[in-house]
């Protein structure tokens, strides 16, 4: 791996109650890369992901952000909402969660909410409307619509965002994670719910972000086209253990995986979908 | 030590109450996650419906305590599960799937109508029910000459508690009734595909709470031999603060939550400070919802993300 | 009111809407025949029981004519009932204009037909409307009225309105009555503005504001009774106070999901009324607090005779003596502190924290994940709704210059919670529409007594049914999309 280091995750355990859902998971992600985990369905990829954004308290394990700066942060050791706002680790949700009776435009102002609260002197300032804050709201509107261009949502910026089509939901939910302008995006299955021109500019949008942005990226998909097409690295997940690692085609590759998929019986034809799936990442 | 036990008694008399108004809150809670606000203000409707019952009872001549007990008691069933019913049918169901607030509201606006309803139709004075059995057994006494007392009222306000308990959660858990009530608790969609009649379930939960917040309502008449239309507001809060100490949504929490709020309060009077003795059990749900949110009995939940 | 809803799925025959208006009736007359047939009447010590089965069945029939009634509205026949129940409706409130003789001697019987004769006019006029407009379901949303009707009248109502609040007192019909109402509405309007920082904006329902209308009232009367400071000086102290026991009391509990919090904030209500009522040495107990500083217009007083070396404001103004002086400036220190309030809200909400306010009501998951502290967010919506509550109390406390535990009763609570949510959630207007209704309605119907409460609370389930999203529930966005492109980021 040539390019730095910008996650690590090492020995990551987390059970509730009996059940382990993460079992010692251990893996990397490296910074102006899209790192995607992979996996059948309760393999415990959103379980890591809740872990590293955190929204559970990692029952083992260290989480560490190295900042292209140099800073550190011990992530399972901070705030749930200080991961988003120090650290700058943005997310998105598998189930879309916008604030739906927002405007567009508001989803996204609300995403510089530490920014702008610093900018209107904890509210005094705003209050009486002096111009350092009327100054960093321009700032941040400009930043707003920046993404609302590149997600072509600028016409209906002032609409409710419940009232968007599931994609532009989508879309949305990711340039609003932008705003908050992190290090680190984690999306959770973006491509869930897209038809393939969607999932097509979906790909482009995230090469967007990964090559003019330079942060890392980590992605829970299960459209194998999107994570063929787009990952640097890739990590397969299988009942809360790491089974896997390596580039894209290496990975495709490994018989460990194949059958982590597709079960033990070797000669049993395989799914349809899952043959189609198979081929669109070849 | 006799002060002690005659405390306890009491306590868990008034725990008896509170414990059966708790149910109500529970079941109504577990299957249509709603707190149902006016709740309170139907166990006053149970300790009038059975004042008022005993009344007619003496236009006619019938003054054998216990025929007459069993007529309050059926009485105060029967017409304020219809009251329970009809809060249910008027003020809730059009709300199902309304904002998160609107039953809310809807219920304190329930809440307010059954109190001043009453106030209304019945003045608001206290309405003081003679008393209708004296007497009790003398377990023991102290040598200050302290007589712990167990009244027969007490023990037939026990008794009642424990054979509607039992009769209840029989029900709940060997009648097809009190299974569909179980299927909508747990899923309401998947019990609808599967015919449970869901409105109907809905409509018995409520009669079934208010049925048993009747039978409170009339031990209420009979131990404290008084009732108005205020009543229900503190008991209610009370009871409420049972069901989530006992861990809401749990039948068998409810109770026991009830017997330990019933207990503390009657303790707290009794050692502490009769003055604060409601800030105390306030003190109890605060500190509840905070520490122990699940309650005694309850599942934990663990938030979805 | 059962037949809301019911809607036109399937026409009745005649004969099955007298069998399902016997069936309502027949509920009826089981809910009313303990509670309305008996009538239990002190006498001395003990009581009698007396029987009211004319009322009963009068009250029963009511019903049963109604629910037929709506049926045949329901049925395609509005037109001839919508110009009788109107009619009849009508005549009724003539005749208690004119004081003519009543035709039902039981005022609350009376008071029942009236509405139930209301409310079918209504239910007709709604379906005939309805009927007349079949388009009239598409795009808007159930409950919402339309956005450009309301923005219309936004425009010509809020000015207008404004414009009578400030003249109002000096209009020839105000008497002293009408002031003392005046105040009364704009001191829940007050009310209603700071809550919905809480419930409308932050979504956190609270079911205790009154503990802090109480704290800032005692906490006035207290530091301006024993400091001597007059009511201007007194009243940041006042809010400060508030504010620290919403911080106080919101930190523990903010975690909580939504109706745990509802009861948890109702219990602090409580506590702080019995604490009130129990603790002597501080707040003397139930007898309450009396003599409370007045206020005075820049030191001059409002009283006949001033003491020694005082001012008198009818003096100073060589005006005659009159009590209504004082109560014209005490609705001008309203309007000022409820007019401050609505510029306070209106203008947080288009700050960062105003839409993080709206932000958490909207998902709370997702604002954790966005950087933004829930806790501190919340604790401000919750300490700047206490401090408003709390100028509020003192106002409250300045007014009627004695305050007890009493007037801080949980039902203050729930009424004002009523006026923030029928207004609309978040609805500024909203607010000034739904306490003008609920407070100047019953206060203007006092005499009616313990009905109008029964109407108050019949009056919230209604409204909740007919508009769960309440009356006014409209939202604008903080920020619109400036029209010319900045410069790139």
């Amino acid at each position: 791996m040539t390019a730095p280091l910008l996650l690590r995750i090492e020995h990551l355990t987390m059970r509730f109650g009996g059940l382990v859902a993460v079992d010692d998971v251990s893996f990397e992600a490296a910074d102006r890369q899209i790192t995607a985990i992979i996996g059948p369905n309760g393999a415990g990829k959103t379980t890591v992901f809740n872990c590293l954004t955190g929204f559970y308290k990692p029952t083992i394990g260290m989480l560490t952000l190295r900042r292209p700066g140099g800073a550190t942060f011990l992530l399972e050791r901070m705030d749930g909402y200080r991961i988003g706002q120090v650290a700058r680790v943005a997310r998105t949700f598998q189930n879309i969660r916008l604030f739906p009776r927002m405007s567009v435009l508001e989803n996204l102002m609300v995403a510089q909410h530490n920014k702008l609260m610093r900018a209107s002197g904890y509210t005094f300032f705003g209050l009486f409307g002096l111009p350092v804050y009327r100054h960093a709201e321009a700032r941040a509107l400009d930043l707003a619509r920046y993404w609302l261009d590149r997600i072509g949502l600028t016409a209906r910026a002032d609409e409710e965002a419940g009232n968007m089509a599931y994609g532009e939901q989508r879309r949305l939910e990711i340039a609003r994670a932008m705003c908050t302008e992190p290090v680190l995006l984690c999306l959770d299955e973006p491509a869930a719910g897209l038809n393939p021109r969607e999932s097509a500019e979906l790909n482009e949008l995230l090469l967007f972000i990964r090559d003019e942005h330079k942060i890392g990226v980590l992605l829970i998909e299960h459209d194998m086209s999107v994570v063929m097409k787009i990952s640097d690295h890739v990590v397969v997940l299988d009942y809360g253990r790491k089974i896997s690692a390596g580039s894209p085609t290496s990975v495709r590759n490994d018989p460990v995986v194949i059958r982590a998929y597709l079960g033990e019986e070797e000669d049993e034809a395989l799914p349809p979908e899952v043959e189609t799936d198979l081929k669109f990442g070849a | 030590m006799e002060y002690f036990v005659q405390q306890l008694i009491n306590g868990l008399t008034l725990g008896a109450v509170y414990g059966l108004i708790a149910i109500g809150y529970t079941m109504v809670y577990g299957i249509i996650g709603m707190i149902n606000f006016a709740h309170g203000d139907i166990f006053m409707i149970g300790g009038f419906v059975s004042i008022i019952t005993f009344m007619v009872l003496g236009v006619f001549g019938i003054t054998w305590v216990p025929l007459a007990l069993v007529c309050m008691l059926v009485m105060a069933m029967a017409f304020t599960g219809l009251h329970g019913w009809a809060v249910e049918r008027i003020g809730y169901r059009a709300l199902r799937n309304a904002p998160r607030l609107a039953p809310l509201i809807s219920a304190i606006g329930m809440s307010i109508f059954l109190q001043n309803y009453v106030q209304l139709l019945q003045g608001a004075r206290n309405k003081p029910l003679p008393p209708i059995i004296s007497g009790g057994i003398e377990l023991m006494t102290s040598s200050e000459g302290f007589t712990v007392k167990l009244g027969y009222m007490q023990i037939i306000i026990m008794v009642t508690t424990t054979v509607i308990m039992v009769g209840f959660t029989l029900m709940i858990a060997r009648t097809p009734l009190g299974r569909q009530q179980r299927a909508c608790e747990q899923d309401m969609k998947m019990a609808r595909l599967l015919g449970v009649n869901v409105d109907r379930t809905i409509s018995l939960t409520f009669i079934m709470g208010a049925a048993l917040a009747a039978a409170a309502g009339l031990i209420w008449l009979l131990y404290y031999g008084i009732i108005d239309f205020y009543v229900g507001f503190l008991a209610g809060i009370k009871a409420f603060t049972a069901a989530v100490l006992g861990g809401i949504g749990s039948l068998p929490g409810a109770m026991v939550g009830g017997l330990l709020i019933g207990v503390i309060e009657v303790f707290y009077a009794g050692y502490f400070s009769s003055a604060y003795k409601d800030v105390a059990v306030f003190m109890i749900l605060v500190l509840v919802l905070i520490f122990l949110p699940t309650g005694l009995i309850g599942r934990p939940d663990i938030e979805k993300v | 009111m059962a037949a809301i809803g019911a809607g036109a799925e399937r026409q009745l025959s005649f004969g099955e809407m007298i069998r399902d208006a016997a069936a309502v009736a027949l509920v009826a007359l089981g809910l009313a025949l303990p509670l309305v047939g008996f009538q239990t009447v002190d006498r001395g010590a003990g009581m009698i029981l007396e029987t009211r089965f004319g009322a009963m069945f009068y009250a029963v029939g009511v019903i049963f004519v109604g629910r037929f009634v709506l049926g045949l509205i329901d049925a395609g026949r509005g037109r001839p009932i919508l110009a009788a129940s109107g009619a009849f409706s009508a005549a009724w409130v003539l005749n208690a204009i004119f004081d003519v003789a009543p035709p039902i001697e039981h005022v609350t019987l009376g008071w029942l037909t009236w509405l139930v004769a209301m409310t079918i006019a209504l239910r007709a006029w709604f379906v005939l409307r309805r009927g007349a407009r079949p388009a009239g379901r598409d795009g808007t949303r159930a409950g919402a009225l339309p956005a450009v009707w309301l923005e219309r009248v936004g425009r010509l109502v809020v000015p207008a309105a404004l414009t009578f609040a400030v003249v109002m007192p000096f209009l020839p019909f105000a008497d002293q009555r009408l002031v003392d109402l005046g105040i009364l509405v704009l001191t829940y309007t007050m009310l209603g503005w700071g809550l919905n920082v809480v419930v409308g904006l932050a979504g956190l329902l609270d079911l205790g504001y009154v503990a802090f209308y109480a704290v800032g009232a005692y906490s006035y009367a207290l530091i301006s009774i024993n400091l001597g400071l007059n009511f201007w000086e007194t009243l940041p102290f006042a809010g400060a106070v508030a504010a620290f026991f919403g911080v106080a009391l919101g930190f523990p509990v903010l975690r909580l999901r939504g109706d745990y919090l509802a009861i948890v904030t109702l219990g602090f209500g409580e506590m702080i009324r019995l604490i009130l009522l129990n603790w002597d040495d501080l707040s003397n107990g139930a007898k309450g607090i009396g003599d409370i500083p007045r206020p005075s217009f820049f030191g001059l007083q409002f009283t006949a005779a001033p003491r020694e070396g005082v001012a008198a404001f009818h003096e100073y103004f060589d005006l005659d003596f009159s009590p209504i002086h004082r109560v014209i400036y005490l609705y001008y220190i309203i309007l000022i502190l409820a007019l401050l309030t609505n510029w306070f809200t209106l203008r947080i909400r288009k700050l960062p924290i105003g839409r993080a306010w709206e932000a958490l009501r909207e998902d709370e998951i997702a604002c954790r994940a966005l950087g933004i502290n829930p806790t501190t967010t919340k604790l401000t919506a919750f300490a700047i709704g206490a401090t408003f509550g709390g100028f509020a109390g003192s106002f409250f406390a300045t007014r009627q210059g004695f305050i007890s535990p009493e007037s801080f009763n949980f039902i203050e609570s729930a009424i004002i919670l009523a006026i923030v949510v029928l207004g609309g959630m978040g609805s500024q207007l909203g607010v000034v529409v739904a306490s003008v209704v609920l407070i100047g309605g019953p206060e203007w119907f006092r005499d009616l007594g313990t009905f109008r409460m029964v109407a108050f609370g019949a009056l919230m389930v209604a409204v909740m049914i007919w508009r769960p999203q309440g009356l006014l529930a409209h939202r604008d966005p903080t920020v619109r999309l400036p029209a010319a492109p900045g410069r790139p980021p």
